[in-house]
């Protein structure tokens, strides 16, 4: 699996067939990065699970915070890990330690491990790294086109009036992510020389 | 679903747009209005948070905008764009997102005129200091980097004599001084070059040129090639660092590869104030859809145009990168192999004069300070968009006193060939 640029058909269908999302280092504070992707992951109509041992007792959109993975007592399809790269493997280790397993590991925008991928994927599980669940929910299903972003993406269908819980239609024509190959690059050279 | 790269044709006429959510309007609605409603108050918290996407303020966007800078930023290979009131509003905010009083920005002296100014003397008086360096002598530039570098512009083909810039040598030059190359692509288009393809991390334009294409109408367009780790160290707070304004978020941290973009939009668009009216939007939208067939056109056109100026008695010199013979056509092989754009000068072995009568001669071209109209334009350079600056500056920038500048329209070649003829004779 290349992980310093994926194929728009492998991030859609991972986004098309999760529903639950548990997602670790979510943070109550609303200007956190966690914060923005779980509020807009839970609007989109994603069963969301915020886990973070340092706020249990309190919930984040309702939801109850639980300390670790293992708390959780039932399936999830998704970890989100909203770690930086050293905190990952613990996390990954974790999670296959999960009845029934996970389907997808998910490694924040700045997060990457490959050996934690590594481990994940040998367990028949799916990896992104370094990557956004919201950004790419919202470029494929082009609602971040709003904010003037290159979704990559083409559609001669009419645009869907997104309203609060409703899933997007993600199925739009990709560019095969070449237009941004430069950011791509530039992301993959900085892996290479940190 | 396809996963494969569109052409450029194709990106010209449908990135960034698509049929109106509410009506199925095929052509991007105007959506002439400064403001859209709230949901609720958590969804309007959630946008001036920036926690959601959708629409505040036509300052800070608007969804006819949003298309035009989409669309822009597929074309040039970048991750997001901005759209603002003019080419010179671009480069003010880009340059605001990156230096603080005492700062320091190379630029190529071979520069718009305007852009000149605007460096000397409006961003002088912020406490921004430009170094000039020479883009035909690369070295010049790498002499130029001190510790307050912030960033080095300079322009893809340079107005007003159309020389092409060495991209990629100057790119090599910002990447080890740690800044970033920001590229004015105004004059070569997307069409012809690719700024991003050879190493800028920022690209602007003036779409009042070839992108809106029709001179109707004034923009400016910021495209973010989300090639910059604007984190690596602190010498961009605007990125980097928690934002007052937005109780502490990190624009970086949070937007990753778009994160330039981003703070262009919410930190200088928001606060200086120059937004695009979204009229100004739906005619450089417009106008983009054919940029390929103009752009050819006008390339073909001034190639054929400065064939004919080149054999003829009264001209002493033309500066086109497309002949054989100019000292850029070894760069424009390499960096713009379509064509070497539609903007160039030449000079008249009657000097100033001379260039003076040509100018009132001329009946089919339009003696104006614009470039890049499907009309053909001429000037003066000298005596208008140059004449603030000092002789040796003039002939520094490429508008040495004895040198017309053309833009070649669309028109037929055969008649713009005429009608310079017969002005070079009466
Ligand atoms: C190369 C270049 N950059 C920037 C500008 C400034 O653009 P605007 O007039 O849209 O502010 C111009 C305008 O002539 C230009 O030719």
């Amino acid at each position: 699996m290349n992980h310093d640029a994926y194929d728009d058909n492998y991030i859609r269908s991972i986004l098309n067939s999760v529903k639950s999302i548990a997602m670790v280092g979510a943070s109550p504070v609303n200007v956190r990065p966690s914060y923005f992707a779980f509020k807009y992951l839970a609007q989109r109509g994603y069963d969301m699970i915020p886990v973070n041992p340092g706020h249990v007792g309190k919930t984040l959109m309702g939801k109850p915070f639980v300390a670790s993975l293992a708390d959780i007592g039932r399936p999830i399809d998704m970890i989100d890990i909203f770690r930086n790269s050293s905190h990952i493997m613990p996390v990954v280790e974790e999670a296959l330690k999960l009845s029934p397993l996970p389907k997808v590991i998910w490694m924040q925008l700045g997060a990457r491990d490959d050996a934690a991928a590594e481990k994940a994927e040998a367990a028949g599980l799916k990896v992104v790294m370094n990557r956004c669940p919201k950004i790419e929910y919202g470029r494929l299903s082009s609602e971040i086109s709003w904010m003037g972003v290159n979704s990559r993406t083409l559609s001669a269908k009419r645009a869907p009036i997104p309203t609060q819980g409703m899933r997007l239609s993600l199925n739009r024509t990709s560019f095969g992510g070449g237009q941004t190959a430069a950011s791509d690059r530039a992301a993959k050279n900085k892996t290479e020389t940190s | 679903m396809t996963d494969r790269l569109p052409g450029f044709s194709t990106l010209a006429v449908h990135a960034g747009a698509q049929p109106d959510p509410t009506t199925g309007a095929r052509a991007t609605p105007i959506y002439q209005t400064t403001s859209f409603v709230f949901n609720d108050a958590d969804h309007a918290a959630s946008l001036f948070g920036l926690q959601a996407f959708g629409n505040i303020y036509t300052r800070i966007g608007n969804p006819t905008n949003a298309v035009l800078e989409e669309r822009v930023a597929a074309l040039e290979g970048g991750t997001a764009g901005l759209a603002v009131a003019s080419g010179h509003a671009a480069q003010l905010v880009v340059l605001q997102q990156l230096m603080k009083p005492g700062d320091e920005v190379i630029a190529a002296r071979k520069l718009y005129g305007g852009s000149i100014n605007q460096f000397t003397h409006a961003f002088k008086a912020f406490g921004w200091n430009v170094a000039w360096a020479d883009p035909d002598e690369v070295s010049t530039f790498e002499q130029a980097v001190t510790p307050h570098t912030k960033a080095i512009f300079i322009e893809s083909i340079a107005n007003p004599a159309g020389s092409i810039t060495d991209i990629e040598a100057i790119a090599a030059v910002a990447r080890k001084a740690g800044v970033p190359l920001i590229v004015d692509n105004t004059l070569a288009s997307p069409y012809l070059i690719k700024p991003i393809d050879h190493g800028a991390d920022i690209v602007v334009h003036s779409a009042t040129k070839f992108l809106g294409g029709h001179g109707n109408s004034l923009g400016g367009i910021i495209v973010d090639a989300g090639t910059f780790d604007w984190s690596k160290d602190n010498k961009y707070p605007m990125l980097s660092e928690p934002r007052p304004e937005y109780h502490g978020i990190r624009i970086q941290e949070t937007f990753g590869n778009f994160a330039f973009a981003i703070a262009c939009r919410v930190l200088g668009l928001r606060d200086l104030g120059p937004a695009l009216s979204p009229f100004n939007a739906f005619m450089i939208l417009t106008g983009i859809e054919t940029l390929p067939l103009r752009m050819q056109k006008h390339c073909d056109n001034a190639k054929a145009v400065a064939e004919f100026l080149s054999g003829h008695p009264a001209v002493s010199a033309v500066n086109y990168a497309g002949l054989p013979s100019d000292r850029y056509n070894n760069l424009q092989r390499k960096y713009a192999p379509k064509g070497a754009g539609a903007v160039f000068t030449f000079s008249l072995k009657g000097g100033y004069d001379a260039g003076v009568n040509l100018v009132s001669n001329l009946k089919l071209f339009s003696h104006l300070a614009n470039v890049g109209d499907t009309r053909s334009l001429v000037i003066h350079p000298a005596s208008t968009t140059h004449s603030q600056l000092d002789d040796a500056a003039k002939v520094k920038s490429g508008a040495a006193p004895d040198v017309v500048r053309l833009s070649i329209g669309i028109e037929d070649k055969e008649d713009l060939i005429a009608d310079l003829d017969q002005a070079l004779r009466a």
